[in-house]
Parts: structure tokens; C-alpha cells; sequence
């Protein structure tokens, strides 16, 4: 089984050189720390931002510099500032390669929901709508089942959707898996220590099993 | 020319009146209007709906309007981390429109392009689509999303000369440009105002066409909100 750090850095073994991407808040923020070395990429940040640096070292904050998450940061050699505007056409012409966002739950057609639990206070979506509807390539990140141990991957999401259709790989800490076309949770890989067995019982979605599952290799 | 330069928030925002329809630009805290929304504050208008992508903090940005209940309606994408804001939200107080980060600046950017309405994915499928004209182009279906119609837009840049031309600072940019290009009278609030002749026209974020009044801010705050270090 995987803890945050493990699903961060399988989902960066996800990244190939040259790669725009746009990595949510939570585990996939962590994803940044495990890029292989040799791969270049250009973090997108969804308030004008492409190229964003490490955090600033303390006494270097600049309030004028934060990211989608806002927090301070710093900007890189060749780093680029732009308005919302550009910010999300690039997003919506697809010239951002990845994108990794967590989930509270995926369908097993790609639906997913990650913004609104009804009856709590709502904060509002940010550009997750934005970036699902359009994104050319989406992992999830996320735990396999809730807190209270019900599995996140349904055959129907029952939150409000985010989007629908767009989720193409799910990686979780017990395994990695792809929405196939023709609908269903294909399994591809199964975290250390994990049993397809395991991944059955958290899964209530359709689970694919096709041949040998390889266990994964971090 | 026509001087659109005055002598500070109070009067830029002199006709603004209660029950108008306001943007502000900024993400969380950075590149708010701070001299502006404490110019609001003072004067005490009320009934406002203000487009904004968020709704500042409990103490800070716009949370001080809410504080004062001069808000009654929040357009924005998220609108977390406000306390008061929850309250008013959960006892019916406040009326809240929460709409895709990359609709709210796209229909900013139809309004400055003079587009009545625009096409986006954001929220096909999702209760965001409730009562929107769908359109299938080239096999995929879009929303169709009005431009804003907003009676002032306030920004803050980080330089500006008197014919309104302004310059922008880091990710401080975010929604002002477009926003300055929607209002149908434009504040902006710099923090610092030059003559013309000083800035290089080739560095020019938002051409002085779209501002309408502008001023040199002071006592900036530029509080942060998450501040994170290495």
C-alpha cells in the first residue's frame, strides 16, 4: 500500500519531458518533488502563471507571487506572467499537456466529483470545471475509499460532477488504473503488497482484470 | 485630453451607488484594490453585486464589505476562507453565484472585446448547465455563457501614467486586465502614477482606452495569505 508520497511519485513517472502541466491542491502538489531527473517540465499555475519555481526562501516572499493555491512562490528562467484570460485559453486549447487533480469520486465512464458536498458549505469550484472540461490528459489522485471506508470508484458518481466523461487514469494507494472507452476501471498495476483481491473489495465500480497485473515499480 | 486622474479613491468611486454592479479584480489577496474597497467601505453603499473571484479574507479585501452587509450578491469561483462569509451564505443573507474560474474571466473578456456571449465546456454535464443553451460544435458540446455587464470595474496595477495605461506587476495580473476591459466606467488604482512618455508602449498591459479614472494608491497592505517557504 502506498502512502501520499508514493501515489505523488508514481504519478510522476507519468510525466514525459517537454510537459505543460497543471498539478491541483493536495497529493498531486507533492508531485513536483519527484520529477525524474532529466525531465524538463513547465508547471502551469492557473492565476497567470507558466514556469512556477520552489517555495521562496524565508524573508523572499513576494506577495505579488503566489500560485492557484495561494501560497508565495517563486518564478523560474523562463517563467511567464499572463491574465486569467490567457491563463484559461491555454487550458481550454488544450496546450496543457497533464493535468493531476484529486477526486471524491470517479465513475467508472471518467465522471468526476470533487468540488460540492451537499449540505456543507460550498467553496466554490475554482478552475477545476475549467481544467476537467478540457484537459487533454487528466490523472487522479486520491485515496481508494472514503474516511468512512465506501469506495470512491462507482459505477455513478452520487456528488455533484465536476465533469463529466474526462478522467482517463486513476492512481490510488492501492493501485493504478485507466478508464476504459468502453466503460469500467481497467487495472493496471497493483501497488506493493496489494492483492487484486484487495483492489476488488475497495472498488464498487466495474473492475477490468486483464492478464497478469505487475505490481508497481516506484 | 480628458483628466483622468483623481486625487484618490474617494473621489474615483464618488457616483458608485448602492444596488450597482461592481468588478473587482485580484486572486485571494494579490492584486486586490485595497484603496478602493476601503473608499466603499467608508462611504457605506449597500446592495452591491460584486464579480470578484473571490471574497477576500474576514478582516481583509472584500470580507470587510461583507463585514459591513454592503454585499448582496457574490459572483465568484471559490470563497473559501471567510467566516462571515459562510455565515451570511448559510442564513440566507448573502446570495452567492459560484461559476468556473475560466468562465468568470472569459465572460470579462467578451465583455472588453465587445462579444455578447462566448462558448465554454466548463460545466457541461454539471448543475453549472442548469438552465444554459447548449451547442454541439465539432462533435462537443459547450455552454453558452453571457458577457458581464458590470456599471464599474476597479483594478489595481502595479504602474499606470495619466492617460490611463497601466502595467501590471507578477501574478498580480490575474483578473485585472480583463476586468479594466469590461467596466462600463474603469477605476484603477495604482501604485504608482507617472506621466505619460514614461512607460515603454511596447510594455503596456491595458491601453488607457479602457480606464476611465485612475489614481495613485497608498499605505498598501498586500497582506498574504498563505504565506510558504522553502
Amino acid at each position: 500500500m502506498l502512502d501520499k508520497t508514493g501515489i505523488a511519485k508514481r504519478i510522476a513517472k507519468e510525466i514525459k519531458d517537454g510537459y505543460y502541466v497543471n498539478l491541483g491542491i493536495g497529493i498531486p502538489t507533492l508531485v513536483a518533488n519527484y520529477i525524474p531527473e532529466g525531465i524538463n517540465v513547465v508547471l502551469q499555475s492557473e492565476n497567470g502563471l507558466l514556469g512556477m519555481g520552489p517555495f521562496p526562501f524565508d524573508g523572499e516572499e513576494d506577495p505579488d507571487l503566489i500560485n492557484a493555491g495561494k501560497q508565495t512562490i517563486t518564478t523560474l528562467p523562463g517563467s511567464a506572467i499572463f491574465d486569467s484570460a490567457m491563463s484559461f485559453g491555454m487550458i481550454r486549447s488544450q496546450k496543457v499537456d497533464l493535468t493531476i487533480l484529486g477526486a471524491m469520486e470517479v465513475s467508472e465512464n471518467g465522471d468526476i466529483a470533487n468540488w460540492k458536498i451537499p449540505g456543507k458549505m460550498v467553496k466554490g469550484m475554482g478552475g477545476a470545471m475549467d481544467l476537467v472540461a478540457s484537459a487533454k490528459n487528466i490523472i487522479v489522485a486520491m485515496q481508494h475509499v472514503n474516511k468512512a471506508g465506501e469506495s470512491k470508484l462507482l459505477p455513478e458518481c452520487s456528488l455533484p460532477l465536476t465533469g463529466v466523461n474526462c478522467v482517463k487514469k486513476i492512481v490510488t494507494e492501492l493501485a493504478v488504473l485507466e478508464v476504459a472507452a468502453e466503460g469500467g476501471f481497467r487495472l493496471l498495476e497493483r501497488a506493493p503488497g496489494v492483492s487484486i483481491e484487495d483492489i476488488r473489495n475497495a472498488t464498487s465500480g466495474k473492475l477490468i482484470i486483464e492478464g497478469e497485473i505487475p505490481e508497481m515499480q516506484i | 485630453m480628458i483628466n483622468k486622474v483623481v486625487a484618490n479613491a474617494d473621489e474615483a468611486i464618488r457616483d458608485i451607488e448602492s444596488g450597482m454592479t461592481l468588478m473587482l479584480g485580484g486572486f485571494g489577496l494579490c492584486g486586490i484594490p485595497e484603496n478602493c474597497i476601503n473608499a466603499l467601505v467608508e462611504k457605506g453603499v449597500n446592495q452591491l453585486t460584486c464579480i470578484s473571484n473571490n471574497a477576500g479574507v474576514d478582516d481583509f479585501g472584500i470580507g470587510l464589505m461583507l463585514k459591513k452587509r454592503q454585499v448582496k450578491k457574490m459572483v465568484s469561483s471559490y470563497v473559501g476562507e471567510n467566516a462571515e462569509f459562510e455565515r451570511q451564505l448559510l442564513s440566507g443573507e448573502l446570495e452567492v453565484e459560484l461559476i468556473p474560474q475560466g468562465t468568470l474571466a472569459t465572460r470579462c473578456m467578451a465583455a472588453g472585446y465587445g462579444m455578447p456571449a462566448i462558448f465554454t465546456p466548463a460545466g457541461v454535464g454539471t448543475e453549472v448547465a442548469e438552465g444554459k443553451e447548449v451547442r454541439n460544435f465539432n462533435g462537443k458540446d459547450y455552454l453558452m455563457e453571457m458577457a458581464f455587464d458590470a456599471d464599474f470595474a476597479i483594478v489595481k496595477a502595479w504602474k499606470g501614467d495619466t492617460a490611463g495605461n497601466l502595467i501590471f506587476r507578477s501574478t498580480a495580473r490575474n483578473f485585472n486586465p480583463v476586468m479594466a476591459m469590461a467596466g462600463k466606467i474603469t477605476i484603477a488604482e495604482v501604485e504608482q502614477l507617472v506621466e505619460i512618455g514614461e512607460l515603454d508602449p511596447d510594455q503596456i498591459h491595458t491601453p488607457g482606452i479602457y480606464v476611465h479614472r485612475i489614481f495613485q494608491g497608498k499605505n498598501y497592505e498586500k497582506r498574504i495569505e498563505q504565506r510558504t517557504v522553502r
